[in-house]
């Protein structure tokens, strides 16, 4: 934490002085309040599966790994029945199984298979983000509980492990699905190209963008691109250039609010020192990566650094205010994008000054 | 938009082909229309009815004349072809590609001086789009095309459409239909889909899982004789609702599959021309790795039609034309129950 370089502000920059982010400052705004869903009860919105899927429903979490008291047991503890649910959870991952291998099941028109992402991507990922990286989130009740929303966040760590990562807690402690918007080398390379499709990422444009905000879904964008992801280790934490805010232009034409997400921990997985940029380009790779473990150790330089991470939604920003041809106004544009850079900005410094450890 | 009865005579193209004549035989049995004349270079295969057959080529200039005694107020245009087989008769790239393109240009030149014709009718492909990991994943038909590259169909198509747009503005009294259509089955149409669906083991891009969409041949006739039969200018997408991937589709089919790397991929086409008559060529190599989906929005709200079989139906009915694989549900769900019975008795 103490290498982190802080640049302490007073007031909270493009917010126009109002407490513009998470749940911690203040009393959340009229716009939080509005889509935050009622606090009181456990939400009962769960993803869509099939009438058989072989996994556990998920359970209401309070923190990440401990599992809400609360929430209904669903293991018998009786030993008749536990041979019964045994047999049955047997039964259900064959059906499972023989459903895969006959192609029987549904992929929506972006490819996005959910029953394969809700029991099968959800479950290898999930461990990473309880037990390796220990996740903490913050403000999840800033995620609005339905419609389109769309999530804004910082990106690090020379893999984007944080996109997978954010997903996992959108998926588990918000009960929605995020749909991530990636750059076109995720669809041009075998094997990321299928799972990330599966997954119910899209490219990033307008067009897929804005088609999935007006169908009411959750889309997760990572504005910085490759200039945020491969940046070097000397520059973690300092965001880089926001695109050119399209991502902005698509909330604001859909009247959807932008939800600023704040990851710390991501940048020290794959601390990136060096890189070569020759044969990146001969592979066609925006960077070729040189960690003080890869490529050195091999196959074992690939294990990211176990850091500890915290994840935080802050207040969602409203944009169905502007007035017709908003989208249009490359100066709102510009100005929104600004803001929703520097909300997350400021909650990466504030974030890092509370850190007592990268790893605890 | 104007009224049924206006079509008295329709030119119809390629009927030597399944779609082509088709369509003319249920043209001419539509009351609204008074005549129909069917056009290919080879005698179609079938009775065409009350069809009216001229055997000739449309790069040729007579098909003016045609035009001109027939008298003809509608041409629908079916010919451009997807595959180099036409009529049963295998013919190399070269003049399936003259066919498309030039007899599209001496079609379209021979319509520009009959004063008669009101309406012309294309049927294109979703594959103008191309399929690239660098494009949104559904297209609307105001998606810019990009310029065409490589030598396959989706080049025709796209060359065509090129010429049928210039036609339109020359002659802008024609109601030009564009009907943009995804993969037809229907189980002898010959298009590439469909003959490499009919392989006994089918390779695919390893590391890559396309979207596909479908038409059943059914929906692809009715969708043609609508847009012969009453004006609907513009370009429409047609695809039948839900979008598959290629392993789903496969695994339907109970096919037996390869993953073959991309870079192998091309070898492994060239070595299928020589067993099958499928030309796995750049096209449909970039369509089994990327995919192409399109939005089809426009159609319903122009057309206030639905294609009656959804993409998943449409395929079982391919199948039960064409049969299953090996790899049947029936057979699978039977190696489940024994499955689950011996791990059951094993105390699991």
């Amino acid at each position: 934490m103490a290498d982190a370089e802080v640049i302490p502000l007073s007031v909270p920059l493009g917010t126009r002085g109002r407490p513009g982010r998470g749940s911690r400052n203040a009393t959340p705004s009229q716009a939080a309040r509005s889509l935050a869903p009622a606090k009181s009860g456990p939400k009962s919105r769960r993803p869509a599966r099939g009438p058989s899927v072989a996994v556990d429903p998920p359970r209401p979490v309070s923190a990440v790994g401990q599992v809400d008291p609360s929430a209904p047991a669903t293991e018998q503890t009786a030993p008749p029945a536990a041979a019964d649910a045994g047999r049955d959870r047997l039964a259900a991952a064959l059906a499972f199984l023989r459903r895969r291998l006959t192609g029987d099941y549904d992929v929506d028109e972006l490819g996005f298979d959910r029953e394969l992402t809700s029991t099968v991507f959800m479950s290898i990922l999930r461990p990473l983000a309880t037990k390796w990286f220990r996740i903490e989130v913050r403000g999840v009740e800033n995620i609005p509980a339905d419609g389109g929303a769309l999530l804004v966040a910082n990106h690090s760590g020379t893999v984007p492990v944080d996109a997978l990562m954010t997903t996992v807690v959108v998926h588990d402690h918000a009960r929605r699905h995020l749909r991530s918007l990636g750059a076109d080398l995720v669809f041009a390379l075998p094997v990321v190209s299928e799972l990330a499709r599966k997954g119910g990422a899209t490219l990033a444009c307008n067009d897929d963008a804005e088609r999935m905000l007006a169908a009411g879904e959750l889309v997760g964008v990572w504005p910085e691109g490759f200039k945020g992801v491969g940046k070097p280790y000397s520059e973690r934490y300092k965001l880089q250039r926001f695109g050119r805010g399209g991502f902005v232009s698509a909330a604001i034409r859909t009247g959807v609010p932008i939800v600023p997400c704040s990851i710390v921990g991501a940048e020290e997985i794959y601390p990136l020192v060096g890189n070569v940029p020759t044969l990146a380009r001969l592979l066609g790779l925006p960077y070729l990566p040189v960690t003080p473990f890869f490529p050195w150790l091999g196959p074992l330089g690939l294990v990211p650094l176990p850091s500890k991470w915290v994840i935080e939604f802050g207040e969602p920003i409203r944009t169905d205010s502007y007035p017709e041809g908003g989208a249009d106004d490359p100066m709102l544009v510009f100005n929104l994008t600004d803001q929703v850079r520097e909300t997350i900005q400021q909650t990466l410094y504030d974030l890092l000054v509370h850190r007592r450890h990268i790893f605890f | 938009m104007s009224e049924v009865g206006m079509g008295r005579v329709v030119l119809v193209t390629g009927v030597a082909g399944s779609l082509g004549s088709e369509t003319a035989r249920r043209l001419a049995a539509d009351a609204a229309v008074d005549k129909v004349v069917g056009v290919d270079v080879l005698p179609p295969r079938g009775d065409l009815g009350a069809v009216r057959f001229v055997r000739a080529d449309i790069r040729n200039p007579v098909i003016a004349k045609v035009l001109a005694v027939e008298d003809v107020d509608t041409v629908a245009h079916l010919s451009v072809s997807t595959s180099p087989v036409t009529g049963g008769r295998t013919t190399g790239r070269t003049s399936v590609k003259e066919a498309n393109v030039i007899g599209t240009m001496q079609l379209l030149a021979a319509c520009q001086r009959a004063p008669g014709v009101r309406r012309l009718v294309l049927k294109s492909s979703t594959a103008v789009y191309g399929s690239s990991p660098r494009d949104p994943a559904i297209f609307t038909e105001n998606t810019a095309l990009k310029s065409p590259r490589g030598s396959g169909h989706a080049k025709d198509f796209a060359e065509v459409e090129g010429y049928v747009r210039g036609f339109s503005r020359r002659r802008p009294d024609i109601a030009v239909t564009v009907l943009r259509c995804a993969d037809i089955l229907g189980g002898q149409l010959g298009t590439p889909l469909e003959q490499y669906l009919q392989l006994s083991v089918l390779p695919t891009v390893l590391g890559f899982d396309p979207r596909l969409q479908l038409l059943d041949v059914e929906d692809a006739l009715e969708v043609i004789h609508r847009a012969v039969v009453v004006d609907h200018p513009g370009t429409y997408n047609v695809a039948a609702d839900g979008v598959l991937v290629l392993s789903q589709v496969l695994r339907r089919l109970g096919k037996l599959t390869v993953a073959v790397p991309s870079i192998a991929v091309g070898t492994v086409g060239r070595a299928l021309r020589h067993t099958s008559r499928l030309d796995l060529n750049g096209d449909f190599i970039a369509f089994l790795t990327h995919g192409t989906a399109v939005d089809t929005m426009a159609l319903r709200a122009e057309f206030d039609w639905t294609p009656r079989w959804a993409g998943a139906q449409t395929l079982e009915r391919f199948a039960e034309l064409v049969g299953h694989g090996p790899v049947t549900a029936d057979r699978v769900r039977h190696v489940e129950q024994s499955l689950a019975a011996v791990l059951t008795s094993r105390g699991w």
